[in-house]
């Protein structure tokens, strides 16, 4: 009897020790780590694509096909954003029927800051994306909000894309529970499956970048959003981020959500910050 | 041979209503149910492109009296919105089985 009490108790201590060795991982891994979550992300694609330099990232499709590439460098000597530019720094500068200027909602003037979007505001407790922080100045000062996915929206964010060409990237994600949060919500659209289609964002852009999608190449999710806005052929003109996540939730038959929705802007959030270090190279050229 | 026969008459019966033409009837309540579960899809944020477009082509087909083109449209739609409900649930955690780590 009392070798049966041993046996049992011997047992249980053995079981307790093992829970307390395995139980820390198991927490470890349930807790949101932007830090680890961005290492990881950037050294599965450093790894994958060990000739790629950690820059040419930003460049997309181009990055991962040489003959592309050399079509593209040509093509950036009259590139085909740059009626959007030009149109985006007079709008820029063009003040508001009030006589203030966009300049005057955001820090530096509006200048080289690109890098610093999305940013997480404490004070509304969620993500704010360049093109939502510039439809809040328009109206603050008594203006028409702009369409989220194309023309003017486009123009302004490629020249405010254009001021802060080659700054790194450089999202802050602040000690407070509902950033966290949002990185996490961000994080979790980014590989969700939806559609008709069974596609998640990264079902293209992490399992399969540098493989063709009938004519395309598919760009790596690294450094997606830092040639944002772009110019796509396929498009005829210039497209937002939000365009971009609008039309992808579309190819996979998924119904897309409204422009600058919650996910949209974790997305951005999470894809943005996951890039922390690489270069700004918008506004963006794409077959 | 009786036994044949037996089973045959009870086949066709069986099969009798399925082969009836459908009416406004049935459109509605196949429409019902496909709505219903298209709305639980969008509430769910998961909604596909492919029900909405059935859903409208079933209510096409019955503006224009075509109730089993209707009926057969509104049935694909709810098969549809199921699948993406489905689709919806399981991803709640499988998702993360996705995840760069």
């Amino acid at each position: 009897m009392t070798a049966r009490i041993h046996l049992l108790l011997g047992s249980l201590s053995a079981a307790l020790v093992a829970f307390a060795l395995t139980s820390p991982r198991v927490i470890a891994a349930d807790k949101v780590d932007p830090v680890a979550d961005a290492k990881a992300f950037q050294n599965f694609f450093f790894q994958k694509f060990p000739n790629v330099k950690h820059e040419d990232f930003v460049n997309g499709p181009y990055s991962m096909n040489e003959d592309m590439k050399r079509q593209w460098q040509e093509k950036e000597e009259f590139p085909p954003y740059e009626f959007a530019l030009d149109a985006g720094k007079e709008m820029f500068a063009t003040p508001f029927k009030n006589g203030k200027t966009y300049a005057d909602c955001f820090p530096n003037g509006g200048i080289g800051i690109r890098q610093n979007y999305p940013y997480f505001d404490e004070k509304e407790g969620k993500v704010v994306t360049l093109e939502l922080a510039l439809n809040r100045c328009r109206e603050a000062n008594g203006e028409a909000p702009y369409s989220y996915v194309k023309d003017e929206m486009a123009s302004l964010t490629a020249y405010m894309a254009y001021t802060s060409r080659g700054e790194l990237m450089d999202i802050k994600i602040p000690d407070d529970p509902r950033a966290l949060a949002a990185f996490e919500n961000g994080k979790r659209y980014f590989y969700t499956r939806r559609g008709q289609m069974n596609f998640s964002c990264a079902s293209c852009h992490v399992q399969s970048p540098g493989e063709r999608i009938r004519a395309e190449i598919l760009a790596p999710a690294l450094g997606i959003l830092n040639a944002m806005p772009i110019y796509r052929s396929e498009w005829s003109g210039m497209g937002t981020t939000s365009r971009r996540f609008v039309t992808c939730n579309s190819q996979t038959r998924a119904v897309p959500l409204e422009p600058q929705a919650d996910e949209y802007r974790d997305v951005e959030y999470f894809l943005s910050y996951v890039a922390n270090g690489l270069p700004i190279s918008g506004p963006g050229a794409r077959p | 041979m009786k036994r044949s026969l037996l089973l045959a008459m009870l086949l066709t019966s069986s099969l009798a209503p399925s082969a009836r033409a459908a009416n406004e009837a049935d459109y509605k309540a196949a429409y019902a149910a496909a709505e219903a579960a298209s709305k639980e899809a969008a509430g769910m944020r998961n909604q596909w492109t492919v029900t909405v477009s059935a859903l409208a082509a079933a209510k096409k087909a019955a503006d224009g009296g075509d109730f089993d083109r209707a009926t057969a449209a509104a049935k694909e739609a709810e098969a549809l919105a199921k699948a993406s409900i489905f689709q919806a649930t399981s991803e709640k955690d499988a998702w993360k089985a996705m995840e760069i780590r």
